[in-house]
């Protein structure tokens, strides 16, 4: 798969199908894979990468690269082609100057499970049919994939490619009932006290890094109000240990009916707080009170949050399940 | 820093009963910037507006907060007096201490408390004040009526009778409405047909007003002065222009079975049809979904008979784009179907039928040609039941009927007894009442005139059962005065069934922005000072959207509604609302939410320049406001995701400086 990825870039290159080639390489640690630009065959020889690792969602780069003109070829798996979407439909990047390359993916290893499941020195991964071979420095390790896969690939929505120009791999379907609002019923069978203390308990440990904004595709205000003086939010000095939850939950507001439900945000959360769990419950709220709706299918749809319709639900009726 | 004169008017005992208007002067005048602070006894008087304006010049103040009553009523008059004195009047804030503080209040110290902090929230929010100009748009002169009943033609005749233009939208494909069904009309008894019909055809010759018939209005963009309106001109299958109503089709069309809805359903009509002999415009509809030729494909008789060639099996909708200055709801009403009453029968019994019906049946073009009849066996009935306020008065947990009272049936009802034992005097007429309402000119002497003269039997008291017995309907009713089960022996019951708004008023409203209340009739701007204009700018009501209420009222209030609508055509241009939004260029995504939700097509997007950092430029999508299009209803600042989207006078800043103002402890 990596090689003819490769190829395929150069090839693209060499014919002037784009200047540039957006995938990923090889970061300080096998797993620690980043987001990078390709210009010429040789660094694509020396450092792109694809594997289980690969777990960076591109789309977001692309507003960067659509200021800077030419022609980009990105690389998307399945669930990045709706955050390429969402990003079409509201502006943010031009459709004529990206090339698509459809990528088969069958979800990513969470790095963090392999170490807790006691594998250390990791240098490599592949895949093995139901099960990833991860190669250490003392000796190659196998892990079924049910073990080892990320949250949000174990709940994956997807697997059809939303957009592209060409596939790699083949594009599947998408996934009916993925059980990724499973968590979601769970909080809301929750008395509002324990819910409270469990958002306390996953968000006091927030070190507003920002990483979870700063990944986050549907995060591309051109000045966010958190870095803005002028919004007399940005920079405040915290009131209470509680307000500085509050980022996240002005960000999940920010970004309700635009969430494709990517899962960034949790993936490079350091601390690793479920953020995803608050964009699935404006996902599942959205889904219950106008019917289903999923941000990034389609680029043309108008989303709910975003239209009047004559029968939508009354505000009264949509508190219903407030306890 | 802004210098700050604070109002607290007593609105009498009003708001002086409930609030302690000295203690919130006192607290006010402390606040941060406040120069000046008092109260007085009316602040909407001459005097009180003097007192202002005299603090305005003495303290140089640069603000100004008026506690008193909804700045509905009053924060214009504060404004223009501000302005007199050269202050921007847009420097003027109201808090609301009357609808909002004395009036739903009743303990002095808790009143007290919340007239401070709203008096607070605009201080804060005057601090951030900006002087606002406004600006001016033009008014296009030419108004739309929706409804072509009794109330629309009144209110369209009006119109064009002061020299404007007027177009009438009808969902039937003839004007005349319910009136046109009805048979005589109350007190006077003069033939509804006699002197409905001469106003449809003034309707017609009239060269300023334009029917559309046969056509909804699809879509409602713009604003007061500047409304553009898309018409589903639905497809009738026969050129307008070409038919000249001879008829012919009418008669040849082989499909003889579709039920008349004209006459209610008692008799039947061709597939191709007139809904009657005075029709306007007199023009034949195929009903295609009793037409052969249009579900099979085989017939095509009417177009053979037609001289003219006016039939069209392939028309298809067409959409009108029309602007208007202003539109007037006149949607009207239908009388509700009393079927979920099984106790009464309708749905089961032939021979109950509704008040309307019974109209059909009396009518002189109805289906029995005018002679009482009854549906089931076309005998003539000797025993009469008249049902009132079936399906109104009902309790509101009562979810079978409405809560109002219908207002038209006590006298429709005396009318059809009245009319019954004139014609008919071997008739005996019962009515069944739970009380009988007959306010207005002419109204109670006419009542009377039916229970002294015509000897028709008035019972207070229900109706429990009807049930059919062979041919005979058997009545069971409780006369509540001597406390009797009474049987009645009926030949014929009729319902006096509710009013109930036409089902296309709700959406209608939704597309005027215009509101309405729980039973779906319009809302009026104010119930008693401004009962025809809706609160929304240039529209404006006629007739029973309105609320329940007879002709000679719907007649008055179509043409109160026609006059605001000339005061308003009359003018040039309409005074703008300054306050509108505007997008920070430095902040836009050019993301679209912004144009998405924008219901008056306010906001643009255009590709433009910046700079960059490094000398550099680049290209953005961003948002702009045409000012003169948006009427600052907000939507936009709240569906920006980016915080750009900001309105002029009611700026987030300014409402969170109110929000902070408030929660200040």
């Amino acid at each position: 798969m990596q090689e003819l990825m490769k190829k395929r870039a150069i090839e693209l290159l060499a014919d002037g199908t784009c200047d540039r080639v957006l995938g990923w390489e090889k970061g300080d640690f096998a797993y620690d894979q980043t987001p990078a630009l390709f210009h010429t065959a040789e660094e694509l020889r020396a450092s792109f990468v694809y594997n289980g690792f690969s777990a960076a969602n591109l789309s977001k780069y692309l507003v960067k690269e659509c200021r800077a003109g030419g022609k980009i070829a990105v690389f998307l798996k399945p669930c990045d082609t709706y955050s390429f979407n969402q990003l079409l439909a509201e502006h943010r990047i031009k459709r004529e100057m990206i090339y698509v390359i459809g990528v088969a993916c069958d979800g990513k290893a969470d790095v963090e499970k392999l170490k807790d499941a006691g594998i250390d020195g990791i240098t490599d991964i592949r895949e093995e049919g139901e099960c990833y071979v991860v190669s250490t420095i003392y000796g190659d390790k196998t892990v079924k994939k049910a073990e080892a896969l990320a949250e949000r690939c174990l709940n994956c929505k997807s697997r059809k490619h939303m957009a592209y120009d060409e596939l790699i791999g083949e594009s599947g379907e998408v996934v009916p009932n993925s059980g990724r609002f499973d968590m979601v019923e769970q909080l809301e069978a929750m008395t509002p006290d324990e819910r409270y203390e469990f958002w306390r308990g996953e968000l006091s440990r927030c070190i507003r890094c920002n990483a979870c904004r700063n990944v986050c595709p549907a995060c591309t205000c051109e000045q966010c109000i958190f870095d803005n003086p002028k919004s007399g939010v940005a920079q405040k000095a915290a009131v209470n240990s509680f307000e500085e939850n509050m980022f996240h939950i002005i960000r999940a507001f920010h970004v309700a009916g635009r969430c494709t439900d990517c899962g960034e945000c949790s993936r490079v959360c350091p601390e690793h707080i479920p953020l995803h769990l608050l964009n699935r419950k404006f996902i599942k709220d959205v889904n219950s009170f106008y019917g289903e709706y999923q941000a990034g299918e389609d680029p043309a749809a108008r989303p709910p949050l975003g239209r009047y319709e004559k029968n939508d639900i009354e505000p009264g009726e949509a508190g219903g399940n407030r306890a | 820093m802004q210098r700050i004169g604070v109002f607290i008017c007593h609105c009498g005992t009003n708001i002086a009963a409930t609030v302690d208007v000295k203690a919130v002067a006192e607290a006010l005048g402390r606040e941060p910037g406040v120069v000046f602070s008092t109260d007085y006894q009316y602040m909407c008087s001459e005097s009180g507006q003097t007192l202002m304006r005299d603090a305005i010049r003495e303290h140089k103040l640069t603000g100004v907060v008026v506690c008193s009553c909804s700045p509905r009523m009053h924060e214009a008059t504060f404004r223009k007096a501000a302005e007199k004195e050269g202050l921007n009047p847009y420097m003027v804030e109201i808090a609301n201490i009357r609808e909002q503080v004395s009036w739903i209040h009743k303990d002095i110290a808790e009143a007290t408390e919340k007239a401070i902090i709203l008096g607070r929230a605009a201080i804060a929010k005057v601090h951030l004040n900006k002087p606002l100009t406004a600006g001016e748009s033009p008014v296009t002169k030419r108004a739309l009526v929706i409804g072509g009943g009794i109330a629309g033609i009144q209110t369209a005749l009006d119109i064009a009778e002061a020299g404007f233009e007027v177009d009438i939208v009808e969902k039937e494909p003839t004007i005349g409405g319910k009136m046109a069904q009805i048979d005589k009309t109350f007190p006077t008894l003069d033939c509804a047909a006699c002197i409905l019909t001469p106003k449809m055809v003034d309707v017609a010759q009239n060269e300023k007003i334009r029917i559309f018939s046969y056509s909804e209005v699809e879509s409602v963009k713009g604003f007061v002065g500047n409304f553009k309106v898309a018409i589903r001109k639905k497809a009738r299958y026969v050129d307008e222009e070409k038919c000249t109503g001879c008829g012919i089709c009418t008669e040849k069309c082989p499909q003889k079975k579709v039920p008349n809805a004209f006459n209610m359903g008692l008799d039947t009509r061709r597939a191709i049809y007139i809904p009657f002999a005075q029709a306007v415009p007199k023009v034949a509809t195929i009903d295609a979904n009793y037409c052969t030729m249009m579900k099979t494909g085989k017939c095509g008789i009417c177009q053979k008979f037609c001289g003219v060639g006016a039939i069209d099996y392939t028309q298809k909708d067409q959409i009108v784009e029309r602007e208007y200055g202003a539109i007037v709801a006149a949607t009207g009403f239908n009388p509700m179907k009393p079927t979920q009453y099984d106790e009464l029968g309708y749905a089961t019994c032939e021979d109950v039928v509704t008040s309307l019906e019974l109209e059909r049946l009396m009518n002189a073009a109805g289906p029995t040609a005018g002679t009482l009849l009854r549906p089931s066996d076309k005998k003539h009935p000797h025993t009469v039941v008249f049902v009132q306020c079936v399906g109104s008065r009902c309790d509101a947990e009562n979810e079978k009927g409405k809560p109002y009272c219908s207002k038209i049936c006590c006298m429709y009802t005396a009318k059809h007894a009245m009319l019954i034992r004139e014609k008919y005097p071997d008739t005996e007429v019962y009515v069944f009442y739970i009380d009988v309402r007959t306010p207005g000119k002419n109204f109670d002497e006419f009542y009377r005139r039916a229970v002294e003269q015509y000897g028709v039997h008035y019972i207070k008291g229900q109706v429990g059962k009807v049930v059919e017995e062979n041919g005979t309907l058997k009545v069971q009713a409780s006369d509540l005065l001597s406390g009797e089960q009474l049987h009645i022996d009926a030949d014929l019951v009729v319902l006096a069934t509710a009013v109930e708004p036409d089902k296309s008023a709700r959406s209608i409203a939704t597309m005027l922005t215009a509101s309405m209340d729980t039973n779906d009739f319009f809302t009026e701007a104010h119930a008693k000072l401004r009962p025809v204009e809706s609160p929304t700018a240039g529209i404006f009501l006629s007739g029973v959207c309105q609320g329940p209420k007879d002709i000679p009222e719907t007649v008055s209030q179509a043409s109160a509604a026609a006059a605001k609508v000339i005061g308003l055509l009359a003018k040039d241009k309409l005074t703008c609302n300054p306050c509108v939004a505007e997008s920070d260029e430095m902040l836009c995504n050019g993301c679209s939410s912004c144009e998405k939700v924008c219901p008056y097509g306010a906001i643009t997007y255009a590709d433009k320049e910046f700079r960059g950092p490094n000398r550099t430029t680049l290209i953005r999508r961003v948002a702009s406001v045409n000012a003169a299009v948006c009427q600052g209803c907000g939507a936009c600042t709240v569906a920006c995701p980016s915080g750009a989207m900001d309105l002029k006078g009611f700026s987030n800043r300014q409402i969170m400086a109110e929000v902070d103002a408030i929660c200040k402890m």
